[in-house]
């Protein structure tokens, strides 16, 4: 399974590589529109800020052809900002399109929870899900983010609450895409990977 | 559904090998930071954090080798700094595969730092991390490892940290570091309810029960330990195991 790193200039993406290597993916960081045409699966990793991502990939001349790659069907595993990005617009960056293949926003978390949300979490099934297969109900995921998308149906798989009930866990068609970060969330985040990798063989 | 409280070890590294310093003076070899990570990464710990504490200039090279070592040995959150003084030298850390940033003395100096990597990288990559003592004064930051005064309360600081774009606070009372006193909860608990981000609480951990009571009275969401670990003295399952039982939320490995 070759997967296709999508690099916009501000993920981590070394932290993101080295999980799915180990777990028997090849990978490749892909940087123009032709990479990501052939790209046969994509991972779209982030972190930092809703316009850094938004305008990385308009930089790179990469919006059209992402657009294009995530409405083709080939499986798409977006993370953080990857799953946000995914959504219409973005509280964070007002007048930055997102990509807007789910339809709703992101908002800012509430005043009255700490914010960032930084730390471990846990979940609530909202559904049957295929990342989560195989992982307790109780199991805890790492959070680090200002700004989430309200859990919805049906694209939201799993929700976790922190000042309102936001979207951890996105399956839609060949959407999957997490909030928290599987990559540093120990054994549990490597099992969504796997449970991510299994399923787009 | 809650969110866990953490816990943090601590890695001070001087010259590639993990260090521990009491009071912030006289150093002490405890063992290679690749395979105390890995130990903890694998005993449970949440988070694992790494100081470079000569933070010379010519000892850089070596530290963000020892970053992208230890990075290797992790799947779990990774933050580290000592001596990151302008946007460029976080982006190293970062790049070596850190997740977050630590800063200090650079960013009393020099506010505008932790603005200028919040902006870069975002606030949930940034770390303020303060050094506090008790004075006539109140309480008041630290500077240079502990060394100098910088005159500035702790609270305010904290204030202007989270205002300027800091994530998370790294707080550090010198007075009851590598003490093994228990952690200073009132001054954690006087910040923690002052600002709107997570409080990491530091120095003096030597029971089970200075968790707790930092947990409950000093209303930290995650408290950090250097030397305890380090001696093997406490797994950090069986501090983990205990706490649960006592109704903390953590988040226990299976």
């Amino acid at each position: 399974m070759k997967l296709s790193i999508v690099d916009y200039g501000a993920g981590n993406l070394p932290s993101v590589e080295r999980p799915l290597r180990s777990l028997g993916a090849e990978t490749e960081c892909v940087t123009d529109p032709a990479q990501i045409a052939a790209a046969r699966a994509l991972v779209l990793p982030g972190v930092g800020h809703f316009s850094a991502f938004v305008r990385g990939l308009r930089q790179r001349n990469l919006t059209s052809a992402l657009r294009q790659a995530l409405t083709s069907g080939i499986p798409v595993l977006g993370i953080c900002l990857g799953l946000q990005a995914m959504f219409a617009s973005s509280a964070e960056a007002p007048g930055e399109p997102g990509l807007d293949l789910i339809h709703d926003e992101v908002q800012a978390l509430p005043t009255n929870v700490k914010s960032p949300h930084i730390g471990w979490n846990q979940l609530r099934r909202m559904r049957k899900s295929i990342l989560l297969r195989g992982i307790p109900d109780d199991a805890y995921f790492y959070f680090a983010h200002s700004y989430a998308a309200a859990a919805g149906t049906p694209h939201t798989s799993a929700a976790c609450d922190h000042g309102f009930p936001f979207a951890a866990a996105v399956e839609q068609d060949n959407l999957m895409a997490v909030q928290f970060h599987p990559e540093k969330s120990g054994e549990a985040g490597w099992r969504v990977m796997r449970n991510f990798l299994e399923w787009a063989q | 559904m809650t969110l866990a409280r953490r816990i943090i070890p601590c890695l001070d590294v001087d010259a590639g090998r993990v260090v521990k310093g009491v009071e912030f003076a006289g150093l002490r070899d405890m063992g290679d930071p690749e395979e105390l990570a890995a130990r903890y990464n694998s005993e449970g710990a949440d988070e694992l954090i790494l100081l470079d504490i000569t933070a010379s200039r010519d000892g850089r090279a070596t530290f963000l080798e020892t970053v992208r070592r230890v990075a290797q040995q992790l799947n779990i959150p990774f933050t580290a700094g000592g001596g990151i003084r302008r946007l460029e030298d976080g982006h190293a850390v970062l790049r070596a595969g850190a997740d977050k940033v630590t800063v200090n003395t650079a960013a009393v100096e020099r506010p505008d730092l932790i603005s200028e990597l919040a902006a870069q990288f975002g606030s949930q990559a940034v770390v303020l991390s303060m050094d506090v003592k008790k004075t006539s004064a109140g309480w008041e930051v630290f500077i240079r490892g502990g060394a100098e005064s910088s005159r500035r309360d702790a609270v305010a600081w904290a204030r202007e940290g989270v205002a300027r774009g800091a994530g998370e606070i790294l707080l550090t009372s010198i007075d009851r570091d590598g003490t093994r006193s228990g952690f200073d909860c009132g001054l954690t608990a006087a910040i923690a309810a002052q600002i709107s981000v997570p409080v990491i609480a530091s120095g003096g951990a030597k029971t089970f029960e200075d968790f707790l009571t930092v947990f409950d009275e000093g209303q930290a969401d995650a408290a950090l330990a250097a030397s305890i670990f380090h001696t093997a003295e406490h797994s950090i399952g069986a501090l983990k195991q205990y706490l649960a039982g006592r109704g903390v939320p953590v988040r226990l490995s299976r």
